[in-house]
């Protein structure tokens, strides 16, 4: 949202895809999409304590084939999130900043995150279903 | 404003009153948080495993316990905590014009601090048994 005419330096779209640039937008974007389901957290646990039927609406919610498509989306942001996070704070300590060691993080990161949702919900199906 | 004033940089007011001092603040209480919530998501994600079909009663139980309620209170403040820090970032890079970023930057914040508020107070009620 630029409020001047000035021209800006060279953005997303001059540079070729790389696995690196894909970390960096989705830690942001699951940053965001997480912001928005911390507000469904509180929106549940002010279910939970105003009485069974605002938490009944919740599971129904939660259930349904669309709350069941927004949780699995859920877990993997949050996955994705979880574990780029420590891929961060290992960089903020000095490790992994040669150009190989940068790639194949990146690469744990993304591909990690679908085996952590695939194991959390299979964990819920073992469970007996969601909510 | 006196005339010389006019020829003074601002720099020249700045100079030799050292640091702000909190330059770190924001970087550091992001990672502490983060820290935090990597424990906290976990925790949280086996807690709601756990209470897959159990009915309202058990589920108002699990949250009551001292433990849960405690560790739960901890996690809603590190993770509104860590989102407002995340999204003031966001709009700094990305909104430009000054009005607009001061008022989403306050809106961030306000939001952040009554949900947490909120979803504290949803917890405390369950664990005094209201």
């Amino acid at each position: 949202m630029p409020s001047t005419t000035r021209p800006l330096s060279p953005h997303l779209q001059v540079y070729r895809w790389q696995i690196q640039m894909v970390t960096s937008i989705l830690h942001r974007a699951t940053g965001v999409i997480l912001v928005i389901g911390s507000l469904l957290v509180a929106a549940a646990l002010l279910a939970l304590a105003s009485g069974p039927e605002s938490w009944a609406c919740v599971l129904g919610l939660a259930g349904a084939w669309y709350g069941q498509v927004i949780l699995i989306g859920w877990t993997w942001a949050l996955a994705y999130h979880w574990l780029n996070g420590i891929r961060h704070l290992l960089q903020d300590a000095g490790f992994g900043f040669s150009i190989a060691r940068f790639v194949s993080n990146s690469w744990i990161s993304v591909i990690g995150s679908f085996v952590l949702t695939a194991i959390v919900w299979a964990v819920v199906a073992w469970c007996g279903g969601a909510a | 404003m006196s005339q010389s004033d006019k020829y003074r940089h601002p720099i020249k007011n700045a100079r030799g009153l050292g640091s702000a001092k909190d330059g770190v603040h924001h970087f550091m209480v992001q990672r502490v948080t983060a820290v935090a919530l990597l424990a906290l998501c976990v925790y949280v994600v086996y807690l709601l495993v756990s209470l897959i079909g159990s009915d309202y009663q058990a589920a108002r139980a699990a949250v009551a316990h001292p433990c849960n309620a405690t560790l739960l209170v901890a996690f809603l403040v590190a993770m509104f905590w860590h989102g407002q820090l995340g999204m003031q970032v966001v709009i700094e890079d990305y909104v430009h014009t000054p009005w607009l970023a001061l008022t989403s930057q306050l809106v961030v914040k306000f939001v952040c601090a009554l949900a947490a508020l909120a979803s504290i107070f949803a917890v405390v009620r369950i664990a005094l048994g209201a």
